[in-house]
């Protein structure tokens, strides 16, 4: 309450109107207390009937076509939530006409494989539109980047695909959150499997890619199998991401004495790779393992090679034979783009939908109130079965396929180069809580 | 490591190597003679191994492929020397670095949008099917019949370089271009033949490539820079240059995996960079060129 001074005012008059009104101060700051402060793009980023979401891919470079399908997964993704359509819904939160009423708007870039040109793009996307998040990559070095730019600039980070246990790991993120299976979760899925096709006391032998995620797998891969099934490992043939010609390194592979031959190779590489291996008598010497099978590369290498050779994927269309979500989202897919999707397209249209979830259960964009409904560990009935978000780390709980191929007699039509063997039950691969991530702040 | 094994890398380091010669033998024509740092040479590479591609699928020959890849290129190269190159013969050399490098971009980006991301498979030819014992490994038969083919493709090179007229003008133009000029030889006009040539060459290999790497818009990225460490080593301008210079970055790649996998790709560069401190004008350079 202000005291309005009398016309004629004495010092005492004066004294008192001051002390009222430096009471009431506090009181005009009391409503800004209550509310959010503005942090990233928020709320200057909503304040119009769309919001901004920046995606990149790697449309160029080794992951192109792994690129390419993962920005149709975003590209579908929007169109629902705009539109309708697919697991829009399904979700009950989702109800087509936009994230919280407002379109989703969105512009794409290619990544060329490398982090700082994601990192650069983003930026701007972050900067000149506004974005209110950010997604997409094939690369867990990207994600790396990116996921540090998220919660520098306080902008939520939905991880693209990254397989390295680092991501949510040692350079986890408040502002990232990652839904592939981790290397840890993805050898943890796969050894059992292993041991019953190739029994214990084997010898084994990888080829990595030089970076994060080849380091990372053969590191988990490497770890559990000799805990679990004994497995002697005979060392590592460390190639540069991109490499065409494995010849050098394939002659160390056929004369190791090995059994198994561990192939981290990604994208290109692992086709390049495997049709390499099988020149040098490698397939006929020893079995070959690919713990994290791409996409496309049954289908580039062939199903003479890749027929009988195990692994994990995030996701393999035949889901959809049995998981109400995973066919609508199969469906929805193939009528748009007249191919089947592949993971990493499963990848971002599950990130879309799972974010827009938690928008509108936090019902604000937010950023700090979306990380926490993210947090709360809400489960949703995804192409994959339940899935959820652990707190502690941001890494996805989910079930993990383990995947073998099929020979060319056995595929029952052009896109069935796997077999799921078997869905390798979420709870069960976590990394444990050993503290390597430590989640900075919200602000 | 073990006495096979080593043997073996020597070995493997030969067939590297060959394809590597290939490439820089058109790349250090193309410098050599016409001054020109052609950064597009890469994209020569993928330009012929999908042409092949196409070429085989049509006649399921692979010698026929192996001729479309060249002859593709050739003609892609005299257009491009025509249309673009030739205007920058007196620019300062970052000028044709930047267009070189631009018109690859754009052919790889033009095969990108035509083709796709996904790797296209160039089958091994039935002569080259299965692998030999060597006595001490296995080795796949077509990557030593390349050896073959990268011989004769030598021996042609050869014959025309030091054997035929324009190779005089090519090898004197190289030496001292002003000279040639003051005799009254076109040279410019041997330019257009010179880097129709030089960019055959890079399309051949990509056709003899392919059935051992996959076939994809970005194969030739690694062979571009790989390319340029070969006549940096070898010399521009020298055909023995670049035979030499493509051996030695063969046997580096292949020996060096056997002990530091990951610094394979590294130890070209550590290479290079002795020579360049070393003598500087590569083992068989040509001094004189400015």
């Amino acid at each position: 309450m202000i005291e309005r001074p009398a016309k004629s005012v004495s010092r005492r008059r004066v004294l008192k109107g001051a002390a009222a009104a430096a009471s009431v101060g506090p009181f005009f700051h009391a409503p800004k207390a209550f509310s959010q402060e503005a942090i990233g793009n928020w709320p200057a980023g909503v304040s119009g009937d769309s919001v901004f979401v920046g995606v990149t891919s790697p449309l160029t470079g080794a992951y192109s076509a792994d690129g390419a399908d993962h920005l149709r997964g975003y590209q579908l993704a929007i169109e629902h939530l705009n539109g309708g359509g697919g697991l829009v819904g399904h979700i009950s939160t989702l109800k087509g006409n936009g994230v919280l009423g407002k379109k989703i708007d969105y512009k794409y870039a290619d990544t060329q494989l490398k982090p700082n040109v994601a990192v650069q793009e983003q930026t701007t996307y972050i900067t000149s539109n506004k974005a209110i998040m950010i997604t997409g990559c094939v690369s867990s070095a990207t994600a790396i980047a990116l996921e540090a730019l998220a919660q520098r600039m306080h902008v939520l980070n939905m991880v693209g695909a990254s397989g390295a246990d680092e991501t949510t790991g040692a350079d986890c993120q408040r502002y990232g959150f990652r839904s592939q299976p981790g290397a840890y979760m993805a050898a943890k899925a796969l050894t059992p499997t292993l041991g019953k096709l190739y029994g214990k006391n084997k010898k084994m032998i990888f080829l990595v890619p030089d970076y994060a995620y080849g380091h990372s797998v053969e590191h988990a891969t490497g770890t559990l199998t000799q805990q679990e099934l004994d497995w002697k490992n005979l060392g590592s043939q460390v190639c540069p991401l991109g490499t065409t010609d494995y010849s050098s390194f394939l002659l160390n592979v056929a004369n190791s004495g090995a059994d198994i031959f561990i192939n981290v190779c990604f994208g290109g590489d692992a086709v390049a790779s495997c049709k390499q291996a099988k020149q040098f008598g490698v397939l006929d010497k020893m079995k070959m393992v690919v713990p994290n099978i791409s996409a496309f590369q049954a289908q580039q290498t062939g199903a003479d090679i890749m027929g009988g050779v195990p692994g994990t994927m995030d996701f393999w269309w035949t889901l959809a034979e049995k998981n109400q979500a995973a066919k609508l989202f199969v469906d929805a897919f193939e009528k748009k783009f007249d191919a089947k999707p592949m993971w990493c397209a499963h990848i971002a249209y599950a990130q879309m939908i799972v974010w827009a979830d938690a928008v509108e259960r936090a019902k604000s964009f937010d950023p700090v109130a979306v990380i926490k409904a993210l947090e709360e560990g809400h489960k949703l009935a995804m192409p994959l079965g339940e899935v959820w978000y652990r707190a502690t780390d941001h890494q996805q709980v989910r079930d993990v396929p383990v995947v073998m191929g099929k020979k060319q007699s056995e595929m029952k039509n052009k896109d069935d180069y796997f077999e799921i063997i078997e869905m390798a039950p979420g709870p069960g691969l976590m990394p444990p809580d050993a503290g390597t991530c430590k989640l900075p702040g919200y602000t | 490591m073990s006495w096979p094994l080593l043997i073996a890398q020597v070995f493997n380091g030969l067939t590297l190597g060959a394809l590597l010669v290939i490439v820089a033998m058109g790349l250090t024509i193309i410098y050599g003679a016409l001054g020109v740092v052609n950064f597009a040479h890469g994209a020569f590479y993928v330009l012929g191994a999908y042409a092949g591609y196409i070429a085989y699928s049509e006649t399921n020959s692979f010698v026929l492929a192996m001729a479309a890849g060249a002859v593709f290129v050739l003609l892609s190269g005299v257009v491009i020397e025509r249309g673009l190159i030739r205007f920058y013969y007196d620019r300062p050399k970052e000028d044709q670095i930047l267009v070189t490098f631009g018109a690859g971009i754009v052919l790889v980006e033009a095969i990108r949008a035509i083709f796709g991301g996904l790797a296209q498979h160039l089958p091994t030819p039935s002569w080259g099917e299965g692998a030999v014992h060597l006595g001490i490994t296995y080795y796949p038969t077509y990557r030593i019949e390349v050896l073959g083919i990268v011989a004769v493709a030598l021996l042609l090179f050869y014959v025309v370089l030091y054997r035929t007229r324009l190779g005089l003008i090519v090898r004197a133009g190289i030496e001292d271009p002003l000279i040639v000029d003051m005799l009254g030889i076109n040279v410019r006009r041997t330019f257009l033949t010179v880097f129709g040539v030089g960019a055959a060459a890079a399309g051949l290999a990509g056709v003899v490539n392919a059935p051992i790497v996959t076939v994809t818009p970005d194969m030739g990225a690694d062979v571009l820079v790989q390319s340029f460490v070969v006549i940096v080593i070898g010399g521009v301008g020298s055909f023995w240059g670049a035979v030499a210079g493509g051996l030695i970055c063969g046997e580096i790649l292949a020996l060096t995996s056997m002990v530091a996998p990951s610094y394979s790709q590294v130890m070209l560069f550590a290479a290079m960079a002795l020579v360049l401190v070393l003598r500087p004008q590569g083992l068989f350079g040509v001094t004189g060129r400015q």
